[in-house]
């Protein structure tokens, strides 16, 4: 039964995605570290952080497909989550800076010895330890996740009310952060890292390992994901996705599926806000720029939602044309790209990239199964079984 | 048409600048033959010793001399105009436009000026004297504003010896708010003296009490805690008094800020409150008609100012329909285009008109420039007026009558008129209003014009008190959709409801917690709220709604 499920998660396309990203993990710091700088195959620093900052945005494309492609839940404040993992992150880094900071304050980080502040506030307690601030990169998104959850599905907030209100609590607390009393560094945020574990954060290999950690990262959420929408639990929340008053009257607890979904898929965007931290160097306010959300659904809805691989590939694809059009003169032209790319995928491409890509492998495979079931019977049966259903059509 | 108005009162300021001269010229030559030898005489050399005590005596003598050229020397003492050479022994003034006047006879200074002509110089507390001083002396004067000025500084400076020249105005003023003004005025003196009478004291204190404002609190704050008995008790009435005053008014501000605000946002929201009620679509690039209403009434202005200067005061009335029409058929293009292939689903919606705001900002962005762009008040918008202890401006007063009148219109609009019923009926039953004949699609394609429509003449609005940027409209946005989910959908009243409540919420929640705080409390309230009613305050009730 064990191996069954295992094989059920482990599908085709799920295995060829783990192995290219270990294939990736492995050949990036390969060709940075090992191969010499003249080489053509060597591949920058600058790229590695690049790649690295991708599949942070990779996992936070993940989490939201978790819970928009499976449950239907649009949330346009998965960046709060994101957000709060990265100052988790970056409060254990300020901390780590210790003496060598403008101020060579041992216990407060710069910006609160320029406030004028003489101690530390009582939620910067701890995070010199790294246990500690791991835990708080899960805890604070999953406790943030919980309570907004737990009123949010209890009164049945569906839809798009549920969309714009996380669209407003992230506004909320984007508007809190960029306070200088918060106790989080105002709009300057956290940034001036040193090191992190004892390494030089701007080290190659520390980037590079970085990286690792963060495909490996993705791997294993990639892989809860999958156990969770192959497993029976998995089969209700598409149930509650596709008709959610139903799944209710046949006797399921729609908001305990719905609160614990959406919790996991907060300490997931917590932990790609944590690795992306360290890899750009800084978190401030901004990342809970509503905008910022909206934009990480967009990377799912063009990668295919549902698909879990399709919202990584989306990461991928959106962010390397934002590089590539907002580091050139085109950069004007981006935003027209990106609005563009809402409406276009919106109207023409609704399944995304890996959702029609087996749609259109599922069609294929059938007009040829169907044919030859049809020759083999002599024409006397016709095509019977009708195309799979998309995922997320209904809402 | 302000440029007339200005060229107006700077010929009216010029008419009194030229009597003025005369006056002073009469004076002058009054003061000639009449008063060679007077205490003003006297005084003047005073002013040669550069010592501020002697500055100090001299002031203080010519102030109470009477003579008619006390106010001018004054005033040019005050404006660092005052000039002495010691070698001469000459005070001249030197006047705005670089001519030298005799201070003695004020007539223009015949000869070459003195080669060590310097100012008379001035410290702080002789700027005070001066000030009281020259209060007392355009307690006189004839434009009534003048005077009322006047009584306020000597209110502020309490200054005993304005005493005399502060009776001999009282005696002569017939205007009520001056009078009031001098009478209290007079009540600080005797409040501030330490040998008026108890009695006096407590009239003075009432007079004071009546006034009830900050500067009245302030003045009574000086009475020492040490007064006699009925002077104690009447500080403490009128203390307790004015501070109900001041919080009464204070609660008045708040309500008109807070009426202000929710105007605006009633404004913004009430066009997203129709294509959400009726459609059921989340408009994203609701803002982005905002933004462009705001835009047209840039462009009308700059053509006025071009072209045609003098209808600079029509240029919000010609820009309101043109607005409704430009938001209005970029709406209707937004639906033909993308919306319509995506009802019935409303994230895909969601996403796409977001698309289409990013879109419309940068060709904005593209068209205009990043920057703020100048939109100016015609004259019959700037400028404020006093009501009881508030200030209020005229461009807030004018988006609040506006606001009521497009409300009122599109009550009236849903109410009487076929397209106002027809929406009505998608609103409550799409499948049935399409089943007794309503193409409920060219409802829709009007419906999301109009509601864009109504966010471009909102942009008219705004754009008189925001800047006008391409990021005009996301600053609205969130609030816009804050004040619909508050207030529930289909039904104008909610929205109006809402956004007021936001807005006066807001304003209230500001003094205590500051602006950011009180906006993330007022967040936080509705995340709650939506707990208790998850489809707003004024839910339409039915089975239909749920689709």
């Amino acid at each position: 039964m064990k191996s069954h499920a295992l094989i059920r998660m482990l599908d085709r396309g799920a295995t060829l995605f783990l192995v290219l990203l270990g294939a990736f993990a492995i050949a990036i710091p390969v060709l940075n570290l090992l191969v010499p700088a003249t080489s053509s195959l060597h591949v920058s620093t600058y790229l590695v952080a690049l790649l690295g900052k991708y599949i942070c945005y990779g996992l936070l494309a993940l989490s939201i497909d978790l819970i928009w492609g499976y449950v239907g839940i649009l949330s346009l404040g998965h960046g709060a989550f994101f957000a709060l993992g990265g100052y988790a992150m970056g409060m254990y880094l300020m901390r780590q800076i210790g003496t060598r900071g403008v101020y060579a304050d041992p216990i407060l980080p710069d910006f609160m010895v320029f406030l004028n502040w003489k101690e530390l506030p009582f939620f910067w307690y701890g995070f010199q330890n790294f246990g500690y601030a791991m835990f708080m990169v899960l805890f604070v998104p999953a406790l943030l996740a919980f309570v907004f959850g737990w009123f949010a599905f209890r009164s049945r907030v569906t839809g798009v009310y549920l969309s714009i209100i996380t669209q407003a609590l992230t506004y909320a607390l984007l508007l809190g952060f960029f306070r200088n009393n918060f106790g989080f560094g105002g709009n300057n945020g956290l940034t001036d890292f040193k090191d992190i574990l004892g390494f030089n954060i701007q080290a190659d290999t520390t980037r590079n390992a970085l990286l690792v950690i963060s495909c490996l990262a993705l791997a294993v959420c990639f892989l809860i994901c999958r156990a969770i929408v192959t497993s029976k639990f998995g089969k209700v929340l598409v149930a509650i996705r596709d008709a959610e008053a139903r799944t209710r009257f046949m006797g399921y607890r729609v908001e305990s599926y719905k609160l614990f979904v959406f919790t996991v898929s907060a300490c997931m965007a917590g932990v790609a806000g944590a690795l992306y931290v360290p890899q750009v160097g800084i978190i401030n306010p901004s990342e809970f720029a509503p905008a910022n959300s909206i934009e990480a659904v967009i990377w799912v809805a063009v990668g295919g939602r549902g698909t879990l691989i399709g919202p990584v590939l989306g990461a991928f694809v959106v962010n390397y044309t934002k590089t590539f059009f907002t580091t050139g003169l085109l950069a004007p032209y981006w935003l027209f790209v990106l609005g563009g790319l809402f409406i276009g995928t919106t109207l023409f491409l609704p399944r995304g990239i890996v959702g029609t890509w087996t749609h259109w492998r599922a069609g294929v495979k059938e007009k040829s199964e169907a044919k030859r079931s049809a020759e083999a019977e002599g024409g006397m049966l016709a095509t019977r079984g009708a195309p799979s259903p998309q995922p997320g059509a209904a809402e | 048409m302000p440029g007339v108005v200005i060229n107006m009162r700077g010929l009216f300021d010029r008419i009194r600048l030229l009597l003025l001269f005369a006056v002073l010229i009469v004076a002058g030559d009054a003061a000639t033959t009449s008063a060679l030898a007077g205490p003003y005489e006297d005084a003047l050399p005073g002013f040669t010793a550069d010592s501020f005590s002697d500055t100090a005596d001299s002031l203080d003598k010519i102030a109470g001399s009477g003579s008619d050229l006390a106010a001018p020397l004054l005033q040019a003492l005050r404006d660092q105009r005052l000039q002495f050479s010691t070698a001469e022994k000459k005070v001249l003034i030197k006047t705005a436009d670089g001519k030298l006047l005799d201070a003695a006879t004020g007539q223009p200074f015949a000869g070459s000026p003195p080669a060590d002509l310097s100012n008379v110089r001035l410290n702080n507390r002789l700027r005070n004297l001066l000030d009281a001083a020259l209060g007392s002396l355009t307690m006189m004067a004839a434009d009534p504003n003048k005077r009322y000025d006047a009584a306020q500084s000597v209110f502020k400076s309490r200054d005993a010896g304005a005493l005399p020249a502060l009776e001999k105005a009282l005696a002569a003023e017939q205007n009520a708010r001056v009078k009031a003004a001098l009478l209290q005025a007079r009540a600080a003196i005797t409040i501030a003296s330490a040998e008026a009478p108890a009695a006096d004291k407590v009239a003075a204190i009432a007079v004071i009490r009546d006034r009830g404002d900050q500067d009245a609190m302030a003045l009574l704050q000086i009475i020492p805690a040490d007064a006699p008995a009925e002077v104690a008790a009447a500080t403490a009435d009128a203390k307790a008094r004015i501070e109900r005053n001041l919080a009464l008014w204070g609660t008045v501000q708040n309500l008109w800020y807070g009426l202000s605000l929710g105007s605006v946002l009633l404004l913004a929201a009430i066009g997203l409150a129709i294509t959400f009620g009726v459609m059921g679509v989340i408009n994203m690039a609701h803002g982005e008609m905002v933004m462009l209403g705001a835009y047209t009434t840039f462009v009308v202005q700059e053509i006025i100012r071009t072209r045609y200067p003098g209808l600079f005061d029509y240029s919000l009335a010609i820009a309101l329909p043109l607005a409704f029409i430009v938001a209005g058929a970029v709406g209707i293009a937004i639906e033909r285009s993308v919306i319509r292939f995506l009802y019935g689903r409303p994230l895909e919606t969601l996403l796409a008109t977001w698309g289409i705001s990013l879109v419309l900002q940068q060709a904005v962005r593209a068209a205009f420039g990043p920057t703020n762009k100048e939109v100016g008040n015609p004259s019959w918008m700037s400028g404020a007026f006093d009501l009881g202890g508030i200030l209020i401006t005229y461009n807030r007063l004018w988006i609040i009558v506006f606001t009521g009148i497009v409300f009122v219109a599109l009550l009236g609009m849903l109410r009487f008129t076929r397209l106002g019923l027809e929406m009505r009926a998608v609103t409550q039953n799409r499948s049935m209003a399409a089943a007794v004949g309503i193409r409920t699609a060219r409802i829709d394609a009007l419906t999301f014009g109009l509601g864009s429509g109504i966010a471009g003449i909102a942009g008219v609005a705004l754009s008189q008190i925001d800047n006008v940027s391409p990021n005009l409209g996301q600053g609205y946005i969130i609030d816009s959709f804050m004040v619909v989910v508050f207030g529930g959908v289909g039904n104008l009243w909610g929205t109006l409801v809402g956004a007021l409540t936001l807005g006066i919420a807001n304003k209230f929640l500001e003094p205590f917690a500051g602006a950011v705080l009180g906006k993330i409390a007022v967040l936080v309230f509705i995340i709650l709220f939506i707990q208790k009613r998850p489809r707003g305050m004024f839910a339409l009730k039915g089975r239909a709604i749920e689709a």
